[in-house]
């Protein structure tokens, strides 16, 4: 087995509990520096954790189907979560202890989580979606309650008393008539396996036979323990992955193409050779890469290596001003729709008042805080990858099929990263350290630089969005026409072998690219006639390409979204309507509802959000002052999934300079039962605030053969300066019964995502008189159109 | 390569490196030290911040050898076993997402209150407007930062 395998983060903190001796920061003191030779080996006690779980390799898939892969008891009455998902810092770890703390009756702190490393946990995907409450958490809070159960009936046997005459509380059975009869769970099963078989056709539906408890019999969900990966966040002790160090491990940075598209002709490896600690430089294809035993030799050796590039002989895309043009002239790749109902051709020539407007939303990138990065380590005729993907399952799977060996020998050690919202699910480093570590057959560590990162990370879909609607005499919404088109072709996010950068560059084409796709509004307004339509449209260079689209934190929903919300709003102040009070006439105008009241639920967050702001009824514009500074206030609505949320954002507007300050804004929000509430505000308060940097700031830039945008100069995020003085969250519960005992658990983070960038632009109008319809409403472009328009 | 001697958090290493490389790549790399981190290195992100001579200082840009004083990493400012009070802030604030950039935060927002122990709404985000983070936790940073200027922690 491997000699080298540091101690995961994650990992640490079982061994802490277990032996109480081993910390981190003690290894620092004593040892100087930070390479820690204890294996997980040290982990195993009577057997590792896991079901499956081996530590020199190969690495079969843990069984989702045994109770000993999902939970672990130990001697000392404390258990172990092991669980397939991620978690990139919104405290579902932290969700997830509580509900399955909950149903197995072992108190919080008696707990631990561990996740996403391929080799110990089950396979639930890792991240995406912002699906670990709404769908991870059932598989969970059964298999949970199934150890429960199984404790219970051994704790029968002993005791010789039927189970209905036991009680459990954190941990420990008594029988209920002679509480001096007592046996913990430690006791009953410490340290063995439970052996116990579940069912259930995929992952998802992994059941026992035992129930979950109803809504009314969970103590610990609904409450707020803090984060538990918190404190070593604050006080420099966590591992991140970033931090993984290994004996005799090398350092490589990429050389990317100069410009999109670009053919390697030749490379002069006489310009790196005098740098001290230079390797090797590998390349394939059209990628190429440099090996130095220290890390600021191999960024020296990546800026200096001589490279003669061919450039393409057509442009690789128009440039970024050009981008919308280009867009409305392209023949789509695919197209849905249109989907009709009424007849809405019929009701807009019979319209008292029709409204044209067309909506366009950039490229706008992940540029997640710190670059891609990975660890690969190729020891013991393995491929162990030490990564923050948020899938580590297809980060796995997808290294296996690109260097061509099997999945057992391949394992991904989830270590905690920057932040992730799609950027991570195409996992470019972890592919190139694998890669470059089966060439070296070192431990290879690559890290991307900041501008690598900026131009060549995933991008969010820029779309174009027409709408026309129509308002009959008395200023209702009687035909609503949506076309969206989006650049969105050749999609990538599920690290796909064949599809990450290293592979393209490589020069792998996959027969037919993802054909990606566009998104029609999520809304429960009932208007009579409508028309929806997509598409999607290609650049012309589909591979290679930094202008490559990705699952950015709800892929499309704040672009859908912002065109649908702000559209509402100018029908509403066509109407001369309140926003609030003609959205509300939408969603009341019929009475029936979905499985999950979604219609019912909408009507609560907005009227929960007009409360919750203090919201005086008017139309919007707003009574224009004198002074500089213009005030208003607008609100957008929407939900994803069941998950249903309206949002309200006052701005300040300084019509000298343009530019928008979002002073306060206000989230109405309700994803059914609540596992940790104050988890949950600081997910919405940070999911409100990236599309707040996406409305005021972000746009990918580019000119025809490459992204100009590559620092936090040319592609300006969201600062401390910026931030709201204050946002209110209001966690709602619309159901029609808000105390049924089955109460679902929905998701969040991403819905929240989608509505701001409508809520600001519907802000500015009510503060100004003016539309914008071009994201991001930059100080430039705001001060142009008030200027325009004479304000 | 040269001989270089750091004296870093209370104690004195000396490191045989090229005096050019930028600083945070010999804390993290050479000294083991997990606070500072990289994000971009050009000193815009604020993620690599260490405190040198009581300035919030980027490592990532520093050369080795322009560094006179002693340096205080994130792992440094605990006394006695006791989070200093930023951090214990953080902790009752739960400020951070990802994580990530919060040693730019907490290093940043020390030598902001070292200089000035009561600042006012305009001056954290004066203070702290160079500091970023993508996970967009400002408001709770700007909460905790208050906590601790107000004596709450």
């Amino acid at each position: 087995m491997t000699p080298f395998t540091p101690i995961p983060a994650h990992i640490e903190e079982l061994l802490e509990e277990r032996f109480g001796t081993t910390s981190r920061r003690d290894f620092l003191k004593t040892s100087g520096m930070l390479v820690v030779s204890v294996s997980v080996a040290a982990l195993a006690g009577p057997f590792a954790p896991g079901a499956n779980a081996q530590v020199a390799g190969p690495y079969p898939d843990p069984n989702f189907r045994q109770l000993d892969s999902w939970i672990v008891i130990h001697e000392n009455n404390t258990a172990t979560f092991y669980v397939g998902k991620t978690d990139c810092g919104q405290g579902t770890g932290t969700a997830f202890r509580q509900m399955m703390a909950d149903e197995l009756d072992i108190a919080y702190d008696k707990t631990t989580c561990i996740m996403g490393s391929t080799d110990v946990t089950v396979d639930q995907g890792g991240s995406g979606g912002s699906d670990a409450i709404q769908t991870d958490g059932w598989p969970m809070r059964r298999v949970a309650a199934e150890a429960r159960r199984v404790l219970l009936d051994m704790a029968s046997a002993r005791f010789a008393v039927p189970v209905a005459q036991l009680t459990v509380r954190e941990a420990v059975i008594t029988v209920s008539a002679d509480p001096s009869k007592r046996v913990t769970y430690g006791e009953l099963i410490g340290g063995k396996r439970f052996n116990v078989a579940l069912t259930g056709g995929d992952v998802n539906a992994t059941a026992g036979v035992a129930r979950v408890k109803p809504v009314q019999a969970l103590s610990i969900v609904g409450l707020s323990p803090q984060r538990y990966d918190i404190p070593a966040k604050v006080d420099g002790s966590l591992t991140w992955a970033v931090d993984v160090k290994l004996p005799g491990m090398v350092h490589a940075r990429n050389v990317k193409p100069p410009v999109a598209g670009a053919t390697l002709v030749s490379i002069d490896e006489s310009s790196v050779r005098g740098i001290p600690g230079f390797l090797r430089v590998v390349s394939k294809g059209n990628y190429v890469a440099v090996v130095c035993e220290r890390e600021e030799q191999a960024i020296a050796a990546s800026r200096r290596l001589k490279v003669n590039w061919r450039k393409p002989a057509t442009p690789a895309f128009p440039k970024s001003e050009d981008l919308f043009n280009y867009m409305r002239g392209a023949t789509p790749t695919s197209s849905q729709g249109p989907n009709v109902t009424g007849n809405p051709d019929t009701a807009l020539a019979g319209a008292a008042q029709i409204i044209d407007a067309e909506y366009e939303i950039p490229f706008q990138g992940h540029t997640a805080f710190a670059p891609a990065h990975a660890m690969a380590d190729p020891s013991n005729g393995q491929m162990t990858i030490y990564s923050n993907d948020m899938k580590s399952y297809g980060l796995r799977a997808g290294v296996a099929q690109f260097l061509g060996i099997p999945r057992e020998h391949v394992r991904v050690v989830w270590m905690e990263g920057p932040q992730g919202y799609g950027r991570t699910a195409a996992d470019d480093a972890g592919f190139e350290a694998a890669f470059l570590a089966k060439e070296i057959g070192r431990p290879v560590r690559v890290q991307w630089m900041r501008h690598e990162e900026t131009a060549w990370d995933t991008k969010g879909p820029a779309f174009t969005v027409k709408m026309r609607g129509g308002l009959d005499t008395r200023g209702n919404l009687i035909a609503l026409d949506y076309n969206a088109r989006a650049a969105d072709y050749c999609h990538l996010g599920y690290n796909e072998a064949e599809t990450v950068l290293i592979a393209q560059l490589m020069g792998t084409r996959r027969a037919t690219p993802a054909a990606g796709s566009s998104a029609t509004p999520s809304d429960m307004y009932v208007i009579p006639n409508t028309r929806t339509a997509t598409q999607v449209v290609s650049l012309p260079l589909v591979w290679e390409t930094p202008l490559r689209t990705g699952n950015l934190r709800d892929p499309n929903g704040p672009q859908s979204t912002f065109a649908a919300e702000s559209f509402i709003d100018e029908m509403a102040a066509a109407a001369k309507a309140d926003p609030v009070e003609f959205r509300m006439r939408l969603l009341a105008a019929s009475t029936t509802d979905d499985s999950g009241f979604k219609r019912a639920r909408s009507i609560a967050v907005v009227k929960a959000a007009a409360e919750a702001y203090g919201w005086d009824a008017r139309p919007s514009p707003n009574a224009r002052g004198t002074g500089n500074i213009l005030t208003g206030r607008g609100i957008a609505y929407t939900f994803r999934s069941q998950t249903v949320v309206a949002e309200i954002a006052e701005v300040e507007v300084n019509r000298r300079t343009g530019h928008v300050w979002v002073k306060r804004l206000v989230c109405a929000h309700d994803c059914g039962l609540v596992i940790n509430p104050e988890g949950l505000r600081r997910t919405i308060e940070g999911g409100m605030l990236h599309s707040l940097s996406r409305a005021l700031h972000e746009e990918v830039t580019f000119d025809t053969e490459k992204v100009t945008s590559v620092d936090w100069n040319s592609h300006p995020t969201l600062t401390h300066a910026d931030t709201p003085a204050r946002i209110d969250v209001v966690l709602v519960n619309g159901d029609p019964n808000p105390n049924r005992p089955d109460l679902p658990h929905y998701g969040a983070g991403e819905t929240v995502c989608k509505p701001t960038l409508a809520a600001v632009a519907n802000a500015i109008y009510d503060a100004t008189g003016v539309r914008l319809r071009r994201v991001p409403f930059r100080d430039g472009r705001v001060l142009a159109a008030l200027k325009s328009a004479g304000v | 390569m040269s001989s270089v001697t750091l004296r870093v958090n209370g104690g004195a290493h000396t490191v045989d490196i090229d005096p050019s490389t930028p600083l945070l790549y010999i804390l993290r790399n050479d000294l083991g030290l997990q606070g500072p981190r990289f994000g971009c290195g050009l000193g815009q992100c604020g993620a690599c911040t260490v405190i040198v001579n009581g300035a919030a200082v980027r490592s990532c840009i520093t050369p080795t050898s322009s560094v006179k004083g002693e340096i205080t990493t994130l792992e440094g400012i605990a006394k006695d076993g006791t989070l200093h009070p930023l951090q214990q802030a953080w902790i009752d604030e739960q400020v951070p997402q990802c994580g990530f950039c919060q040693n730019g935060q907490i290093m940043t927002a020390k030598a902001l209150l070292d200089k000035n122990p009561n600042p006012t709404d305009e001056q954290i985000r004066d203070g702290m407007a160079r500091t970023l983070c993508r996970c967009m936790t400002y408001y709770r940073v700007q909460a905790a930062i208050k906590r601790v200027a107000k004596g709450v922690a």
